[in-house]
């Protein structure tokens, strides 16, 4: 998840954060790291360049994206599908 | 002395920063690590600026310097306008977001495909919700700043305006706003044409 959390930070420009400022299980929107929907847009490109995976249907974004652990968890699922 | 004020600047331009209380030495540095450089000084408490395209950069962070210590609360959201104009639009970000294009469209490259976005990065940091605009001008035009900004603060709603010329063109920008009130405050000068071309060309 480190890997993941670095390519997040460089994605969505948030230079003033070092990949242990975020917490695997932190929400990454709204009260957590304060997300907002340009970013998951961003984490939507970030998903297709580097892991090739496209999410197909939107209503799968709000739980993909909710922390850290579930990008991975999504990821780990789909990389190889 | 009657009319309206000239109560803060700041220049940008050639990675030298001026303005009516500070200077700091120009930097070497590429545009961009010069940019964030300034804000980890500066301003720090606001890391969306990380997210901004560089025209935007440009404009908050030369806000920041304007608006300095002033209190400012005597306004009303609605009483603060913002004035500005360049010359190469947003054709900056455009660029960059035509290159992202290549692979994949950068969503958040593209939503500063527009010049006047930094007019509302600007009021968003400062809570502004006056009169906007932004003109797309070969040169910066003092005359055309001058009287419209008066016409602005003399009719109308307006009793601040932040205004004046930020552009940038890869490593190139060009950065002068200035804010303008009809309070005089301590070492304000009048609101003139003259004194506009003064601090600009300092």
């Amino acid at each position: 998840m480190a890997d993941l959390k670095v390519q997040i930070i460089e994605a969505l420009n948030m230079k003033h954060l070092k990949p242990e400022d975020i917490g695997d299980d932190q929400p990454l929107f709204v009260k957590g790291l304060g997300l907002d929907s340009i970013d998951a847009l961003e984490l939507i490109v970030m998903m297709q360049q580097q892991y090739g995976i496209k999410i197909n249907d939107p209503k799968e974004g709000p739980q993909v994206f909710q922390t850290v652990r579930t990008m991975a968890e999504y990821i780990t699922a789909n990389k190889n599908a | 002395m009657e009319g309206n004020f000239l109560t803060g600047f700041c220049r940008i331009h050639e990675r030298k920063i001026v303005t009516h209380a500070q200077s700091f030495p120009a930097s070497t540095e590429p545009l961009s690590e010069f940019l964030d450089g300034m804000y980890s000084k500066v301003m720090r408490d606001y890391p969306k600026f990380y997210k901004m395209d560089t025209l935007s950069k440009l404009g908050v962070l030369a806000t920041e310097f304007v608006v300095g210590e002033k209190d400012l609360t005597m306004y009303a959201p609605e009483e603060v306008a913002v004035v500005l104009a360049n010359k190469h639009a947003s054709l900056d970000t455009d660029l960059a977001f035509q290159k992202s294009i290549d692979k994949m469209a950068s969503p958040a490259l593209f939503v500063y495909t527009l010049p006047n976005i930094v007019t509302g990065e600007i009021c968003i940091r400062n809570g502004w919700k006056g009169e906007n605009a932004f003109f797309i001008q070969e040169t910066f035009d003092l005359e055309f700043h001058t009287h419209y900004v008066n016409s602005l603060l003399e009719t109308g709603n307006t009793k601040a305006c932040l205004a004046g010329w930020v552009d940038v063109i890869g490593e190139d920008h060009d950065v002068f706003l200035y804010l303008v009130e009809k309070v005089n405050r301590k070492g304000s000068v009048e609101h003139s044409k003259e004194n506009l071309f003064n601090l600009y060309t300092q």
